[in-house]
């Protein structure tokens, strides 16, 4: 597909004894959000893990033009990839400040940073282990936005999260997603209506479905089937 | 009083030299997750480069130059060995950890045999200045010297290792790899150059502790490193590993502990209080005593 910055095929992920991928193929645009659907274990936070070299795969992952299936995680981030892992994953027992510094690159940006979430600023040397889930949250999303990243790939932003904070999480992505492109999953659909353009559905660890957001929103049924809800009209 | 007081300050020179050993060895094991059996080879890589260095210079009675040229060799031996160790052997064997203990185990082995090979079964007298066998006086009390060298060092070494873990980028990816090092990575942090970093470091503090420890104890012999290695062992598990504050604790209660129960129960009785205190920790607070925090 044209203008797709990652590209992803026939991507299988095998541990011991049982398949978890069975040859997904999905795009990434190089623009706006592209979202992972699916029940619980349908393996997308696999699919994640698998895209970054976090679990050894087959098939094919093109990032940018470059081949990086099963590449190291870290040289895969440094080609400018943002990571915002499912449950946060702060490093407790560092500072904010700690935390935002082992994630520097070249040109960290700060302000970028401290716009999004004003709040880290005044934080810089509370342990990250005493911070709420929110602002939790932000400190793993501000070190993904600190680098200049080509993509952000984040694992369920608004998981436990209190609504007051998912808004404002979901703001600060939507206003990230304008400048950088995202692959994301999450479960709340007024989230995904808010934020994604393009939809990629995995059940059982298949491709399922694949297309524009609004469309499998709009459609009680499919989304019924491949979901087990029923969205709300966006 | 009198008696006490040399108890404990024998027994925190013994608590430095468990601390020497074992902190190289609980940042590579909380780091890297790889519990170095070659860990002891590099004490007596330390001993015996020292040992040849201070008879090379100053014969069988050295000066304090000569000493302290001998103690800088060994050290550096130490920290090139580890290097070595790490870069040849550990690294093709990340995440093998069966692996990893049959090369380390071997490595230990093989070097026991060679340092047997080249200077003999039998203990070597390791020569010293006559001021390192004297005494002291602090506060009206006569305290050894040897005690106080090995006290100062490991005071020094852990001061040192917390200045770096605090306020160094790699002393940052050390807190945080013993914390979550996948997450480390995938911040595009290249945790390889970090475990040899502390690898070397951990061979350094070894070496030092070897070196020194020939000075300790008077005489130093081939399975003398492979012996301080189930201590070292032993106050990693206690201290919690990755932890070089728990380390530092862990080591003193050790040495006092081991110290004062042998001179008053018996001879050796102190070793199976230690074995106690070990199992006591594994079964009660099984992640140390710093329970994960590196500094």
């Amino acid at each position: 597909m044209t203008g797709s910055l990652l590209q992803v095929r026939g991507l299988s992920v095998r541990a011991g004894s049982l398949q978890l991928l069975h040859g997904i193929s999905f795009d990434v645009a190089g623009h706006g959000t592209t979202v992972i659907l699916g029940r619980d274990g349908a393996g997308k936070t696999t699919t994640l893990r698998a895209i970054l070299g976090q679990l050894r795969s087959s098939g094919s992952v093109c990032f940018a033009g470059q081949e990086v299936a099963n590449m190291p995680t870290h040289a895969l981030v440094r080609m400018g990839i943002g990571y915002v892992p499912e449950d946060r994953r702060v490093f407790p027992d560092l500072t904010v400040a700690e935390n935002l510094r082992l994630a520097e690159r070249d040109r960290p940006d700060y302000d970028r940073v401290y716009t999004l979430f004003p709040d880290l600023a005044q934080r810089g040397k509370q342990r990250a282990g005493t911070l709420s889930g929110g602002q939790q949250q932000m400190v793993s999303l501000a070190r993904a936005l600190l680098n200049d990243n080509r993509l952000l790939v984040i694992d369920e932003p608004t998981k436990g999260l209190s609504p007051a904070v998912v808004t404002t999480v979901t703001a600060a992505l939507a206003a990230v997603a304008r400048t950088v492109p995202v692959l994301l999953v999450e479960q709340n659909l007024q989230v995904v209506s808010e934020l994604a353009h393009g939809a990629v559905v995995v059940n059982a660890g298949r491709l399922a479905w694949t297309g524009n957001t609004r469309a499998l929103l709009h459609d009680a049924q499919l989304t019924r089937t491949l979901l087990g809800v029923a969205a709300r009209r966006p | 009083m009198t008696t006490i007081v040399l108890l404990a300050v024998t027994g925190l020179g013994l608590a430095a030299l468990y601390f020497l050993a074992a902190s190289g060895l609980t940042l590579v094991f909380g780091l890297a997750d790889v519990l170095n059996l070659a860990h002891g080879l590099l004490v007596s890589v330390g001993a015996y480069t020292a040992w040849v260095t201070a008879t090379s210079l100053g014969g069988s009675h050295p000066s304090t130059r000569d000493i302290a040229i001998a103690v800088v060799a060994g050290t550096a031996a130490g920290a090139l060995a580890a290097t070595v160790v790490e870069v040849t052997m550990i690294r093709p064997l990340y995440q093998r950890t069966f692996e990893q203990i049959l090369i380390t185990v071997g490595l230990s082995l093989a070097g026991v045999a060679l340092l047997q090979i080249v200077w003999g079964t039998q203990p070597l007298t390791f020569p010293k200045p006559a001021w390192t066998a004297t005494v002291s006086t602090i506060a009206g009390m006569a305290v050894p010297n040897h005690s106080l060298i090995l006290i100062a060092a490991a005071a020094t070494v852990l001061i040192g290792l917390t200045l770096f873990l605090r306020h160094t980028r790699i002393g940052l990816i050390v807190r945080a790899g013993v914390q979550d090092r996948e997450m480390v990575i995938a911040l595009g942090v290249n945790v390889r150059t970090a475990f040899t970093v502390v690898f070397a470091i951990g061979g350094a503090a070894a070496a030092l502790g070897g070196a020194l420890g020939g000075i300790y104890f008077g005489a130093i012999d081939p399975s003398q490193g492979a012996a301080l290695l189930i201590f070292a062992i032993g106050v990693v598990i206690i201290g919690g590993k990755g932890s070089i504050t728990g380390t530092a604790v862990a080591a003193t209660v050790v040495g006092l502990l081991q110290q004062f129960v042998n001179y008053y129960a018996a001879a050796g009785a102190g070793d199976l209080c230690v074995i106690a205190l070990l199992a006591a920790v594994v079964l009660v607070r099984p992640q140390g005593l710093a329970g994960g925090k590196t500094a």
